[in-house]
């Protein structure tokens, strides 16, 4: 009975998944977005592309932070040689950084715009076109009617939109499918090493829809994403995977 | 480009056309006459008949008394425009613009085509052998302007290739007949003793004014290259416009919308048969009131796509007021260039590329909108200096000339100029151990540095910058320099220039 009554939600569930637009990959064709762990807090496990991700960023150096996170995933949704457009009113964005996470800078357009107006008017533009790897906006505020505009634009054209809110106060209602905060963590070099390690990352999943938040600590070495162990908070020699191999 | 133009002249046109088509006149003095305020009056002469003495005008019976065993045939009313018609097509194999220059010439713009042929003499020598093989009695030259490469294709005496620039010196020793000029003038210049262009051309523009009135200046100016002479060319190129009146004058958004609509298909079918494309257009709607009203779109790569263009020019019909109505509309390609097929892939690569029609779609509608300026991409230039290390593309289809460096730390973001900061520092040429940044004090934990980079000196003076990656103790990663060497005292001049990831 018990268990005639969870699979009769469990289905229920996965219907409303679908008719939300969470399609299930068919086996083997996942190839994952490289987030490692993070996944796994989305719908069936699959970072949602063809969504719009909020992500909080209102200090310069969460910012910053935040851009290392979205050029590692930009590098992931641009290998099949896409194009991404960078829509913001002021650019800070170094263009040669993005290298260092796997994106090629000159496959990035930036589009620099007077207003909030245009911002956004040129973002729904942008994730209508099909084909574009992903659209990110640097946004104060967005509306809960402006943002379901978007959402009706990627949900034809299947484009990643990021929005990435600049602004210290409050976030909205709004229809993205995930809100993130990234803020940086003290990196951690080899035993013995001067300097600064690789760099890591606090990544806080606020919001997921029909998924499970959390908060988990990401590493970028090696040209990915490495999750940082707890336990090894402490210690240095298991965090790097170099190192593991001895 | 500078221009150049030749000029044909076909001395015995007609005359040498009947020979061609009976070749049993070739060795005869043969003239063409007809009646004129009842004479009878020779109209045009072979060479041959010229060589004994007969000349254009002459009464046909004073030829005959001068010539007995002369051969005298009608004159073939229209027959010299058809032929020069002819002509001019045939010479279009040299030059797309021939212009005829009734009755017995030919002016050809040939800027950018004597290439071709070699050098200018080869072209020349090139055309004015074929036409002479053929039979026609053709002498042509080569100038600046229309006007001097006329004149000297029948006046003159040294050579037929006026150099650049030179066609005050051809013209000097030309008699004033080499300016077109009309039959009264040339009578009053003969009078007064002017019988060659050097002994006027150095007067006062009034006085010749006055005398020989304003297009005898005009003529002066147009040999001389002071002004430009329109050519009636044969193959006129048509402007890309189209026109579109309305049957009453329209005042509605959708009205509009429906005759650019009709406007695109017309020139897009055009461009599309011509394999050009659109790079700019204006569309101009004229208002019952007499105003002009206009919008202008441009393009980052020749499209003749109606659609496209249509998506562009929807953006600006809210800026587009008919006030009482617009009864009428054109459109205009005024910049148009060849379209670049594109190659139909076999397999479409996920997602779109850089060249993709798509892509270039979508960045006309934002630069329409946002302006040309809005828009850019980044290359990789071979600099160290932060600030140049990245230019800005000209195109979508522009490359990187070098690779991008990795071997550096560079930041995530950049501050567009650097920020002052308050640091303490205890050891010369180490990390601060704090600074203080926006009025907050961050403590250095982990530091890495310093990397100095040298302003170039052929570009700028300065001081260098030590460059230090440092981490506070919340773990947010900065870029720090120190501008110039470590001085001691508190002098030091430490900025704050980026934020890592």
């Amino acid at each position: 009975m018990l268990q005639a009554r969870k699979d009769l939600i469990n289905q229920l569930q996965k219907n409303i998944l679908q008719w939300q637009g969470f399609v299930v990959p068919p086996a083997g064709a996942s190839r994952g977005i490289g987030l490692g762990p993070v996944e796994h807090a989305f719908p069936n496990g699959v970072f949602p592309t063809g969504a719009i991700h909020e992500m909080l960023c209102p200090t310069p150096e969460q910012a910053a932070a935040t851009g290392g996170l979205m050029a590692g995933l930009l590098a992931s949704l641009m290998q099949q040689g896409g194009v991404c457009l960078w829509i913001s009113l002021s650019r800070k964005l170094f263009p040669p950084s993005l290298h260092a996470f796997g994106v090629v800078p000159d496959r990035v357009i930036f589009v620099d715009v007077q207003c909030e107006k245009d911002l956004l008017w040129a973002m729904e533009e942008g994730l209508k076109c099909e084909g574009l790897a992903a659209v990110i906006a640097e946004v104060r505020e967005i509306s809960f009617a402006q943002s379901r505009r978007l959402q009706l634009a990627v949900e034809s054209s299947r484009v990643t939109g990021f929005l990435l809110r600049n602004d210290p106060r409050k976030p909205g209602a709004n229809t993205c499918v995930a809100r993130w905060r990234v803020t940086s963590l003290p990196s951690e070099p080899g035993e013995g090493v001067p300097g600064i390690g690789f760099p890591r990352w606090q990544v806080d999943l606020l919001r997921v829809r029909n998924g499970n938040p959390g908060s988990w600590k990401l590493e970028w070495a090696e040209g990915r994403f490495m999750p940082v162990a707890e336990a090894a908070a402490g210690t240095v020699e298991i965090t790097l995977p170099g190192r593991r191999a001895g | 480009m500078a221009k150049r133009f030749v000029s044909l002249w076909f001395r015995h046109l007609v005359t040498d056309w009947l020979t061609l088509k009976k070749p049993e006149l070739k060795d005869v003095a043969l003239v063409l006459v007809a009646p004129a305020r009842n004479r009878v009056i020779v109209t045009a002469a072979n060479l041959l008949a010229e060589s004994q003495g007969v000349t254009r005008g002459m009464a046909a019976a004073d030829a005959k008394a001068i010539v007995p065993q002369l051969q005298v045939l009608d004159e073939l009313p229209g027959r010299e425009t058809w032929l020069m018609n002819a002509l001019g097509e045939w010479c279009i194999r040299y030059t797309p613009l021939v212009a005829i220059d009734l009755p017995d010439g030919l002016i050809m713009d040939v800027s950018g085509c004597a290439h071709l042929w070699g050098t200018e003499r080869d072209y020349l020598k090139e055309i004015i052998t074929r036409l002479r093989s053929k039979g026609y009695d053709v002498r042509g030259a080569m100038a600046d302007t229309a006007g001097a490469a006329w004149a000297v294709a029948r006046f003159g005496r040294v050579k037929p290739i006026i150099p650049a620039n030179g066609q005050m010196d051809a013209l000097l020793p030309l008699p004033p007949a080499a300016l077109r000029l009309d039959p009264v003038v040339l009578d009053r210049l003969q009078k007064l003793g002017f019988y060659s262009i050097r002994h006027f051309i150095g007067m006062g523009r009034s006085v010749l004014r006055r005398r020989f009135g304003e297009t005898f200046l005009l003529r002066i100016d147009q040999a001389l290259g002071n002004q430009d002479e329109p050519l009636h060319l044969l193959h006129p190129i048509a402007p890309y416009e189209e026109r579109l009146p309305c049957l009453e004058p329209v005042r509605t958004a959708t009205a509009i919308e429906i005759a650019i609509r009709t406007l695109l298909g017309r020139l897009c079918h055009r461009l599309a048969g011509e394999a050009m494309g659109v790079r700019t257009a204006v569309l101009k709607g004229y208002r019952v009131d007499g105003q002009v009203i206009q919008a202008a779109i441009g393009t980052n790569s020749a499209s003749h796509q109606a659609e496209h263009l249509f998506k562009l020019f929807e953006l600006k019909i809210p800026t587009l007021e008919p006030a009482l109505g617009i009864e009428l509309f054109t459109l205009e390609g005024t910049k148009v260039e060849q379209v670049e097929p594109g190659q139909e892939a076999l397999w479409s690569p996920e997602g779109c590329g850089l060249g993709s029609q798509a892509l270039a779609g979508l960045l006309d509608r934002l630069a329409n909108k946002l302006g040309a300026g809005a828009i850019c991409r980044y290359l990789p230039q071979e600099h160290y200096w932060p600030e140049r290390s990245v230019k800005v593309a000209d195109s979508l289809k522009e490359k990187p000339a070098t690779a991008w460096r990795t071997d550096r730390p560079r930041p995530s973001l950049l501050l567009p100029r650097p920020e002052r900061v308050e640091v303490t520092a205890l050891i010369p040429d180490y990390p601060p151990m704090l600074f203080i940044y926006r009025n907050k004090v961050h403590q250095v934990k982990k530091a890495d540095g310093p990397e100095r980079i040298e302003r170039e000196w052929w570009l700028e003076q300065g001081e260098h910058r030590d460059y230090y990656q440092v981490e506070d103790e919340h773990g947010q990663r900065y870029w720090l320099f120190r501008s110039g060497h470590y001085s001691g005292d508190h002098s030091d001049q430490w900025f704050i220039h980026g934020f890592f990831a």
